[in-house]
């Protein structure tokens, strides 16, 4: 079991995920698609509800050490990268010569066997350039790459491990 | 609604429909599953939230106060897409699914499993 850091905000036993809590009166108030009082009051009343009734199931809180750099990470590296990622994959698809790709798997170790830090990195790594993550060893210290034109594994393992592993291990702190 | 917001949305679902577009075409054109796997991961997911943009767009300027459940759709599919691509791959992985078995990583070597 990995052991977590503390969380900033501390939870109790009437409010076990507050961090959810929010998540959930934000999704309830874009769901009903207006901010009045009353909808504010709702979604506040399920935003309780819906972590106590269900905190069986995740007893443990992602610990966030540092919710600035996650800001950054996912409104910055990870947009950017999804837009060069789709105009290279784009760019892949439509070339003359379908043939010329150089599709192969690559294994990247894994300094972390966090489950919440790989699941965010291979699906990461789903979304942005030309690779797929088809698979986590059982031991969780290799993670199985589908790249779709890889023309150097040791250059292309070493972009996403500096890319993406890092910082998300930063603000995970593991 | 003014020319810009005509302009922007116009924008938004041209480059939309071309993602999603590309992206079938990907599929059609690879050699093989893993391949084809890339198309709906990545351009159908931008082709989607793309369209999603422009119909916030719109709804907000047309309709009665700002539209921004359009931002759950393309929140829900980039959180959702990641998995399945993950899942068809790990089962086609397991089945060995490969027109040139060579390119799979070795079996043997490292024992791989369900795992949570």
């Amino acid at each position: 079991m990995p052991t977590y850091r503390k969380s900033p905000i501390p939870g109790n036993r009437w409010l076990p995920h507050p961090l959810m809590t929010l998540v959930l009166v934000i999704i309830w108030l874009f769901l009903v698609n207006t901010i009045t009082f009353g909808h504010l009051l709702l979604g506040t009343l399920l935003g309780i509800a819906i972590p106590w009734f269900t905190n069986r199931f995740w007893p443990e809180r992602p610990k966030i050490a540092k919710p600035f750099l996650l800001f950054r990470f996912f409104f910055i590296t990870f947009v950017t990268d999804v837009i060069v990622a789709n105009i290279t994959v784009v760019r892949l698809f439509l070339q003359p010569d379908i043939s010329r790709l150089r599709p192969r798997f690559i294994e990247i170790p894994l300094d972390t066997q966090d489950p919440m830090v790989i699941t965010i990195l291979a699906s990461v790594i789903s979304l942005t350039p030309g690779t797929v993550s088809a698979e986590v060893t059982e031991d969780r210290q290799t993670l199985i790459v589908h790249g779709l034109d890889v023309a150097d594994e040791a250059l292309a393992v070493q972009t996403i491990k500096t890319r993406y592993e890092a910082p998300l291990k930063e603000i995970f702190s593991c | 609604m003014t020319f810009v917001i005509e302009l922007l949305v116009s924008f938004f679902l041209v480059v939309g429909a071309f993602f999603a577009m590309a992206g079938s075409i990907g599929s059609f054109r690879l050699p093989d599953f893993f391949s084809r796997l890339h198309g709906p991961t990545k351009s159908t997911t931008l082709g989607v939230g793309a369209m999603a943009i422009a119909s916030a767009i719109y709804f907000s300027f047309h309709g009665e106060g700002i539209s921004f459940h359009e931002v759950l759709i393309t929140l829900f599919l980039f959180i959702t897409a990641p998995v399945s691509a993950h899942f068809l791959a790990k089962a086609a992985l397991h089945q060995r699914l490969h027109e040139n078995k060579a390119a799979l990583p070795p079996e043997s070597e490292k024992e791989t499993g369900p795992h949570v």
